[in-house]
This record gives structure tokens, C-alpha cells and sequence, in this order.
């Protein structure tokens, strides 16, 4: 028999195992939801957060990491904002609670809280393995969220921005979010932070995107200085499908966005691309894993990650092709401007490939700022700072405005500008 | 309106000394050819005017309108009005060719002291210069050197030249890589902004060139001195016999 010694719980996890307490009473569900609950937080429990002894997680070791967490606070007063792209159809989850209003003409917009208390989503709440921290906490903990259907009748001449805005204290939602058949649709999903107490955040959305439907997903993260936030994105691309995913991680103290996604339909095509902006002491882990499951399908990867500072960086990527998926086509790439010597990046890609007529390949690069563009810019007149900033803001625009929609770009661009003007050098 | 005098430099982090002893003055108004031998030492000169860090001066000093510029960076060697054309101009991902302009042109006039420009007038100028140089609109919309054509790349360079209106022009090997067509123009691009107030130095290796811009003064570059001065005829002269004579005269 193999008996665990119990572990030593850490302030943060106790604290988890508090807010759990205090909030049992008001988490929805039924019966199954609820069991699933304590199930996974019993791992919690047990088996503590992951170290860097658990091999998905070596490069972000949350049990030493996540060093506290806050409590539910009723003081918490999250206000929607202005939306990225002007005109954007905004469903709002403010602290936590979401709010069902806002949705165009053809998308459906449920409250998950609901789903919840009547039972229909507790095999949600199933983590995707032992290894799977965010999904666990996520599910011990989501008391809310929002079910959205995007359908063949959908007005989409402009965006939906799904904010996720959080003042203090933690909140976890979840998001299952379909595109059905043939639609072209553009969502964002963005979190902020609306103060600066600390907060913990953990987000699941579980996209579907329908046969010969073309998505753009995009998720920016700007939470504050002070905040964690563990988000996961799951998804399958069905049948002649394109998915369009755009990650900025743009804020935090903590962050892992963790992407995880398979192709089930022949002649999909995903396109994930993902900048990472990092400074002060903070901790920005982006992993990504790919199963090819299904001949002929595609996908290329570019990360962009700039650090400053004392920030510490990581990436995971993983590309599964399947012993039948023939004809793949994946390229990874994860580039890093490294600008100073005290900033960190971990970047481990992998390959397993069990098919055999396949295109794979991935490579990682480490950089400064390239001294001959630098040269180039100052000879032009651009004083060295102002050329600097220039060559940092070109090295991540340069895979943003390969999104063909000049509103979306400018409004990332513009979460990046506002964000190097704080992190200048 | 240039003064080089007596200058030693080497590559910055090497003994390799390539310049050795250069004295060279060029006064406004003149267009000045500097030919050589690969080698020569003529990249380096325009690197070190242009205030390249990889290069360091040991001896000597260069004047520009009677100030040594050697304590300079090369944004201010920019701004007051130094610019050089580049034998390989550098692609800049991620910066649209028009950014670009628009940051230099306000950066220099910030620097000067004067007002940015305005949007409608920014592209009204960069319009003009545009036209003559028979570039095409959206080529400006790429990113900087991005893909662009070897004539492209060196109208492209033209094009900020006419835009930055420099005093002194460096233009290293601006007719490598082009076929006549686009030689003529990139020269009638250069010959536009001759004018009495401003100096122009053309380094390069073939006579070609300067019948397109044709030279007041001709230098011959090698081993890092300047070996043989002359008017335009110097240049018919290497290029019927060669450097061989020209060098062995000065042994």
C-alpha cells in the first residue's frame, strides 16, 4: 500500500482550502458539480499546487510561486471599460459575476453560473490530467461565467469583447465558447484589472470552432503588478476550419496562459500567435500543446517574448502529430529580445511525431537588439532611445499586423505601446 | 564645409588599423568622388563620418563646418545634417516605411529645434519625392527594406536623402546592384539636390557611375590614404588603365 505522507500546505494553498470553505455554501451546482468539486479540491489538498518536480510544470514552480491568495473581498467594485476595438459588442464578468446583456443579433449568451445549478456541466469541471493545476482550481472554485454561441445568423461586422474585469479579491470563470458551421467571427477575451489590490484570477474557456468556420480568437491580459492569473484555453478546429489565436500577455505577477488544442477535422488550419511582454519581477509562462489528430491539417506557432528587468519567462510548446495524421504541416517559432542580464527565458519546444510523411519544425532564438538596425535608425537622426523603443515595438508588431483588420491591429498595437512606455530603458 | 585630417581608425574591438593618415577636404557646393580598390578603406571612411560604433578613431580629427564631430553619435551627426546613403541598407521588420520617415524627419527637426510636421504636410513632401524617384506608393506601406528590390532598397535611400535634406552626402556603392534604368534615376535623384550650400561625397568603385553624377574632385583611396587627387579626368584614367599605375606612382 502506498500511503502519501500528508504534505505541509503553504499559506497560499491554505488559504485556497479557506476560500473554498468560506464559499461552499454559495458555490452553484448540483449534486455531481458539487462532488466533482471536492474531488478536485481534495487533490488540492493532498497532492498541494505543482512543483517543479511535475514535469508541465519545471519552469513555474506555483507551489513556491504563488505566495498568497487573496480572499473574496465584498468591497470589490469592477467596472466595465471602454472596449478595445471601438464599437465591439462588450459581454462583461465583472468580479466574477457575468452579465448575460450585450450580445449581438445570432449569438447566444447563457449565464455558466446557471448551467451550474442545473446540473448540466459538471463533466466540464473534469480536469485534463493530473498535471492539470488550472483546471482543477478552476473547477473547485467557478461559481460563474459565460456560455456563448455564435451562430449561422450572427451579426459580426464588429467584435465581441468577453471583458473579464477584476477590482480584488479572486474569481474563476469558465467560458465554453462554440462557432458554429461556417461563421466568421472575431472574439477577445480580455482581462483587467481595475485597481491595484491584489487579485487571483483562473479562467477556462473550452472553444469549439465549427466545420469551415473562420475564428479569430484573441486573449489580452492586462492584469496589475500585483495580480496572478492562470488561464486555460482548450479547443478543437473542426473540418476545413481556421482558427486565428492571438495571445498578449501584457501585465501580472503571476501568469501561466496555458493552450491546449486539437485538430479533429481535415484541412484545418490553426495560426497561434502570442506576445509576451515582461518586466519588473514577474513570471510569465505560456504553454502550449498541439495534437495533430487528423491528415492534412496545418498549424505555425510564433511567440514573441520581451523582457526587462528581473523577469523571469517560460515556454512550453508540444506539437503531437498522430501515427494517421499524414501530411501535417507545423512550424514553431519562439523568438526573445533580451534585454537585460538579469531577465530569464526558459523556452522548451518538443516534437512527437508518429506519422511519417510530415513537415515539423521549430526553432528558438535569443536576442538583443540587433546593433545594425540600431546603427541604421540613429544614422537616420532617431536619438538611441527613441530608436530602441522602435525596434522593440517592431519586433512583436511585426506578428501583429499580420492580423488582416486594421481596427484589431491598431488596438493591440496600442496595448503593446502603453505598455512599453511604462517599461522604456 | 569637410575637413579630414591626418585621421587613424581601426575596427573597435581589433589592432586591425584601416584608415592611416586620411587627409581629405571637400567644400561646399562640390561633389566629391572617392574611388579605390576593394579594401581600400572606402566603407569605413563612411562609416566612421556617419559615426558607426564598431569603428574607432585613434589620430586625427574630421571637421564638419569647422567643428570636430568626433564626440558626436550619429543621430546628432544626423541632425546637423550628415547622411549616408547606404551601400546595404538594413530591413527593419515591423516598421512600416512611412513610420519610419515621419519619426526621422520630426526627430531631426525636434533636434534642430523646430516644429514637427503636420500630417498633411508630411505627406504632401513625402509625395513629391516619391514621384520623382518614380517609387511606388505602397512600397511605402511595407515595412522598411522589407523585401524590397536591390533598386528599391537604393531609391529608397535616395528617397530619404531628398526628404532629410542633408548638408553633406555620403553615398557608399550606390550604383551596386542597379541596372541603367534605375542608375539614371538614382543619379537624377542625387543631381536634384546638388546645390551650393551642400557637399556630396560619392565612393565607388566603377567610373559608371560618375558619368550619371559627374564629380568636381576625384580621390583615390588606398590603404587607407588618400594617394591621388584629381578632377573628373582621374576617373577616366583608372578607368581605362586600372589602380595599378595610380598605386605604383605612389610607392
Amino acid at each position: 500500500m502506498n500511503v502519501h505522507a500528508p504534505i505541509t500546505l503553504t499559506v497560499a494553498e491554505q488559504a485556497l482550502l479557506n476560500a473554498f470553505d468560506a464559499a461552499a455554501g454559495e458555490l452553484p451546482g448540483d449534486a455531481a458539480v458539487i462532488s466533482a468539486r471536492d474531488r478536485l479540491l481534495h487533490a488540492v489538498r493532498v497532492e498541494g499546487l505543482p512543483t517543479r518536480r511535475v514535469e508541465a510544470w519545471h519552469y513555474t514552480d506555483l507551489r513556491a510561486l504563488l505566495r498568497s491568495v487573496p480572499a473574496a473581498d465584498p468591497a470589490a467594485s469592477a467596472k466595465v471599460v471602454a472596449p478595445l476595438v471601438e464599437g465591439a459588442h462588450v459581454l462583461s464578468i465583472l468580479d466574477g459575476k457575468a452579465s448575460t446583456k450585450g450580445a449581438p443579433k445570432g449569438v447566444s449568451v447563457a449565464s455558466y453560473g446557471a448551467a451550474l445549478t442545473a446540473g448540466t456541466s459538471a463533466a466540464d469541471l473534469a480536469e485534463r490530467g493530473a498535471d492539470d493545476a488550472i483546471g482543477r482550481l478552476n473547477g473547485a472554485f467557478v461559481k460563474d461565467g459565460l456560455a456563448i454561441t455564435v451562430g449561422s445568423d450572427a451579426d459580426l461586422s464588429s467584435p465581441i469583447e468577453i471583458q473579464v474585469a477584476q477590482s480584488r479579491g479572486q474569481s474563476h470563470v469558465r467560458l465554453p465558447v462554440t462557432v458554429e458551421e461556417g461563421v466568421t467571427a472575431t472574439l477577445i477575451e480580455r482581462h483587467i484589472s481595475t485597481d491595484d489590490a491584489p487579485s487571483l484570477v483562473t479562467a477556462v474557456t473550452d472553444l469549439t470552432v465549427g466545420k469551415g468556420a473562420d475564428v479569430t480568437y484573441v486573449i489580452v491580459q492586462q492584469q496589475g503588478e500585483t495580480d496572478s492569473h492562470l488561464g486555460q484555453i482548450r479547443f478543437t478546429i473542426g473540418q476545413e476550419a481556421k482558427l486565428t489565436l492571438f495571445v498578449i500577455n501584457a501585465g501580472g505577477k503571476l501568469v501561466r496562459q496555458e493552450i491546449h488544442g486539437v485538430v479533429t477535422g481535415e484541412g484545418s488550419n490553426l495560426t497561434l500567435r502570442a506576445v509576451n511582454l515582461m518586466g519588473g519581477e514577474t513570471h510569465t509562462d505560456v504553454t502550449f500543446t498541439m495534437g495533430h489528430d487528423v491528415p492534412n491539417t496545418t498549424s505555425t506557432e510564433i511567440i514573441r517574448n520581451v523582457l526587462f528587468d528581473r523577469a523571469r519567462g517560460v515556454f512550453q510548446g508540444q506539437i503531437r502529430v498522430a501515427p494517421d495524421a499524414q501530411k501535417t504541416d507545423a512550424k514553431m517559432a519562439c523568438n526573445t529580445l533580451l534585454l537585460s542580464d538579469d531577465a530569464d527565458l526558459s523556452a522548451k519546444p518538443e516534437l512527437e511525431i508518429f506519422a511519417d510523411d510530415v513537415q515539423c519544425g521549430h526553432g528558438a532564438t535569443v536576442a538583443d537588439i540587433d546593433p545594425t538596425q540600431f546603427y541604421y535608425l540613429q544614422a537616420r537622426g532617431i536619438p538611441a532611445p527613441k530608436a530602441r523603443a522602435l525596434l522593440i515595438k517592431a519586433f512583436v508588431a511585426e506578428i501583429v499586423e499580420e492580423l488582416d483588420d486594421e481596427p484589431l491591429v491598431e488596438a493591440l498595437e496600442s496595448v503593446i505601446e502603453a505598455w512599453l512606455d511604462k517599461h522604456s530603458i | 564645409m569637410l575637413e579630414i585630417k591626418n585621421l587613424h581608425a581601426k575596427i573597435a574591438d581589433t589592432e586591425t588599423e584601416i584608415i592611416r593618415g586620411l587627409n581629405l577636404t571637400v567644400k561646399a557646393g562640390e561633389v566629391a568622388a572617392i574611388m579605390g580598390p576593394n579594401g581600400s578603406g572606402k566603407s569605413t571612411l563612411s562609416y566612421i563620418l556617419s559615426g558607426r560604433e564598431d569603428y574607432e578613431v585613434t589620430d586625427g580629427d574630421i571637421l564638419y563646418n569647422g567643428e570636430s564631430i568626433l564626440e558626436l553619435d550619429p543621430a546628432e551627426r544626423a541632425a546637423k545634417g550628415i547622411f549616408l546613403a547606404f551601400q546595404y541598407p538594413v530591413e527593419i521588420p515591423g516598421v512600416a516605411t512611412m513610420q519610419f520617415l515621419k519619426v526621422a524627419m520630426n526627430e531631426q527637426r525636434k533636434a534642430r529645434g523646430e516644429d514637427e510636421l503636420t500630417t498633411p504636410d508630411f505627406m504632401r513632401r513625402v509625395k513629391d519625392a516619391a514621384g520623382k524617384l518614380q517609387i511606388d506608393p505602397a512600397m511605402l506601406k511595407r515595412p522598411l527594406n522589407v523585401g524590397f528590390s536591390g533598386g528599391e532598397k537604393k531609391r529608397a535611400e535616395i528617397l530619404q536623402m531628398a526628404l532629410l535634406e542633408p548638408k553633406l552626402c555620403v553615398l557608399d556603392e550606390t550604383d551596386s546592384g542597379l541596372d541603367i534604368d534605375a542608375l539614371k534615376i538614382v543619379a537624377d535623384g542625387v543631381n536634384a539636390l546638388r546645390s551650393p550650400d551642400r557637399a556630396t561625397i560619392v565612393i565607388t568603385h566603377y567610373q559608371r557611375l560618375l558619368d550619371y553624377i559627374v564629380p568636381d574632385t576625384v580621390h583615390v583611396l588606398y590603404k587607407g590614404q588618400v594617394i591621388k587627387s584629381g578632377d573628373k579626368t582621374l576617373a577616366h584614367e583608372l578607368e581605362a588603365n586600372g589602380y595599378a599605375d595610380v598605386i605604383g606612382a605612389a610607392a
